[in-house]
């Protein structure tokens, strides 16, 4: 789950992680009284979950209370478009306002978990501002790492390792010690995937604070942070994805025609490269689970259909747990329900094969049934063309 | 031969009294694996379907019943502390279904794995099997036939779905394992690809990937510096936008990095035979077959 700018620098604070002044606001009025309460230059920023808010117009300086109020107006309400929203953008309902500072200099500072080493690992870098893949490709030896093994936990020669690395001056050595000591804390406290401060700044008079704050966290573990949980913004998502959380289904939406319903991740992948093999373009990705029940195929259906691109369906289900004649009643319920006007290509396969595949053929329903998962493909990209 | 399972492994299941472990558990019986028995702390002296013993904890079915290996189902809030559990208990196999264990949880259970004797497999995986000997896990059994050629994936009904092709060309299959589609798994390809070198029974082997990760790459260098029998290849994600994650935790293009693309270069660089088309997986194995 991804988070604000504003709700992550929140924790910091929390984790005693030295932010800028500032407040959060969704009036152009209330960005000019943030302004004249703060004093001085400020910059107000886009609140929206995605990355290259600067470059798509979404960060904006502002000298006076009155050029904030500007740069609020143009800010708020926006369809902010970067490298990381869809191509309609994103639209911004509020901006945080902080007090402008003088910068010497900007780093990167980072946690990932390490999926090789199989633990967290802090990354660092005197590029900052930059994104960290990017110094990765053109200059992997400016990434300065510190693995931390989960059995001994953090300790303080990881944080010299980074602070040290980064050729800092020893007014803020300590200052940089106590932030990555603290940005780990968080990490795990709150079951993080990932924690970055991109620019990790010092000011002039050589104060180190965090300019901008991202941290996404473990799905699978918001059970035990309901405080967290409490942070969601369902306007970031999808309302198509969004709905088919709701039933435990996993959903993501893209730009084909072929919509596509299958059981399992992996199968699920497949299916949609097969579809692009045969000629097709695939709508979704949409994984009802290895073992759904007659109800959530339901559901899965009829997201899949509320797609309007959506000009052929494909089921391919290749039944362990799940057994085939659930499925096949699942998808002749909604059927009937729906009064499907678009074809559909079912694929069914595994346990109790035969009675699913008996139950489609009674419903009396117009349904192509395939044999095999080339043929579901031949028969998807026949009704694409045709 | 087969690896990690046959008709002599003892298997205990870790939450045979819940819905899942309970049907898993009669499955895999009826399959003829050897389960021996099943733990579920605070119901020990219960007897499973009035022949498999339950006990509260995984030593005592070990020393009671021989149980060398375990099949876990065990909720993702439990599952962490369950694994450390059967780690402890010096089993030789322990393989845990569960979908959905926070990754801090899995980055510690990995990490106490080092230097134990355990062979971990998943979690979040379908399980092995060893056809005609052993099913540890939740595949559908019917589909398998006993044979030469082993299987590794990170997918589950993907899996399946290249065992059915393999069965109906009659290729059969010396053992099949599902490693998991979290971002930190128990086994790697290349932990398992050294077990298929030294099997007899094992004459090629299909790797099962997808987008994520370097777990592919990894199992290249290993094969390129010198894995003794024929590999097939298939990548799963091929068209999946970057970003965004593909179901698994473990399947996600992030930074630019962990593309099919790029694991299909390293996989064929390495001689593997890559197949880009999920529905010809068997059919390239059989050519590959009848090539030794």
């Amino acid at each position: 789950m991804k988070i604000h700018e504003y709700q992550a620098k929140k924790i910091f604070t929390e984790y005693g992680i030295p932010i800028p002044e500032g407040e959060i606001a969704t009036t152009p009025e209330q960005v000019q009284a943030v302004a004249e309460k703060l004093g001085g230059p400020v910059v107000v920023k886009a609140q929206i979950h995605a990355g290259g808010r600067g470059k798509g117009g979404g960060v904006k300086l502002a000298k006076t209370p009155e050029e904030a109020h500007k740069a609020g107006k143009t800010i708020l309400g926006m369809n902010l478009v970067t490298h990381q929203t869809k191509p309609e953008g994103q639209k911004v309902k509020q901006v945080l306002v902080e007090k402008g500072l003088d910068i010497g200099k900007e780093l990167y500072l980072g946690i990932v978990i390490d999926r090789a080493r199989s633990a967290p690992v802090i990354m660092a870098s005197q590029a900052g501002g930059m994104e960290i893949e990017e110094v990765a490709a053109t200059s992997p030896e400016q990434i300065i790492k510190a693995v931390v093994d989960p059995a001994t936990g953090f300790s303080g020669a990881h944080a010299r390792k980074v602070a040290f690395g980064l050729n800092l001056g020893k007014d803020v050595i300590k200052q940089a010690s106590s932030i990555i000591a603290n940005l780990y804390k968080i990490f795990l406290k709150k079951n993080c995937s990932l924690i970055e401060i991109n620019p990790l700044i010092i000011t002039r008079d050589q104060q180190m604070l965090a300019l901008d704050a991202k941290i996404n966290f473990d799905d699978d573990a918001l059970y035990r942070h309901p405080d967290i949980k409490e942070l969601y913004d369902p306007d970031e998502q999808e309302p198509l994805e969004l709905e088919a959380s709701k039933y435990g289904l996993n959903y993501i939406k893209l730009d084909g025609n072929v919509g596509c319903m299958v059981n399992g991740a992996g199968l699920a992948m497949a299916t949609m490269d097969l579809i692009k093999i045969a000629g097709g373009e695939p709508a979704n990705f949409l994984d009802v689970g290895g073992g759904a029940s007659a109800e959530q195929v339901e559901h899965a259906f009829e997201i899949l259909i509320s797609d309007k691109n959506v000009k052929v369906v494909l089921i391919n289900i290749f039944g362990g747990i799940l057994r085939c004649d659930r499925v096949a009643n699942g998808i002749v319920e909604a059927a009937r329900k729906i009064d499907l006007k678009i074809p559909m290509v079912i694929r069914l396969e595994g346990t109790n094969v035969e009675e699913g595949r008996n139950i489609l053929a009674e419903s009396g329903l117009n349904f192509e049934v395939a044999t095999t998962f080339d043929d579901a493909a031949q028969k998807v990209a026949h009704c694409t063309t045709a | 031969m087969s690896i990690l399972a046959d008709k002599q492994t003892r298997v205990v299941f870790q939450g045979i009294t819940g819905n899942e472990g309970s049907f898993h558990a009669r499955q895999c019986i009826e399959y003829g694996t050897t389960v021996v028995a099943g733990v579920t702390p605070g119901k020990g002296g219960l007897t499973f379907d009035e022949k498999v013993p339950v006990y509260n904890r995984v030593i005592d079915a070990k020393q009671q019943q021989g149980a060398n290996a375990s099949c876990i189902f065990v909720p993702p809030a439990f599952a962490a502390d369950a694994i450390i559990e059967a780690i402890d208990a010096e089993l030789d196999l322990v393989i845990c279904i569960t979908e959905g264990i926070p990754v801090l949880d899995m980055v510690k259970v990995h990490k106490y794995l080092d230097g134990k004797k355990t062979t971990l497999i998943g979690p979040n995986c379908p399980g092995l099997i060893s056809p005609a000997k052993a099913k540890i896990g939740i595949m559908p059994g019917h589909i398998h036939k006993e044979g030469s050629v082993g299987l590794i994936s990170r997918s589950g009904t993907l899996t399946y779905e290249a065992v059915n092709q393999l069965t109906r060309r009659g290729i059969g299959q010396s053992t099949c394992i599902g490693i998991g589609g979290d971002q930190i798994v128990g086994s790697s390809f290349t932990d398992l690809l050294k077990l298929f070198s030294e099997d007899d029974q094992t004459e090629a082997v299909v790797l099962i990937g997808e987008i994520g990760g370097t777990a592919e790459e990894e199992a290249a260098a290993y094969i390129t510096a010198g894995f003794n029998k024929p590999v097939c290849g298939f990548i799963a994600g091929q068209t999946a936008p970057p970003g965004r994650r593909m179901g698994h935790a473990g399947a996600i293009i992030a930074g630019g990095k962990g593309t099919a693309s790029e694991k299909i270069a390293a996989w064929e660089a390495a001689g593997i035979q890559v197949q880009k088309n999920p529905a010809k997986i068997g059919e390239t194995v059989a050519h590959l077959l009848k090539k030794t």
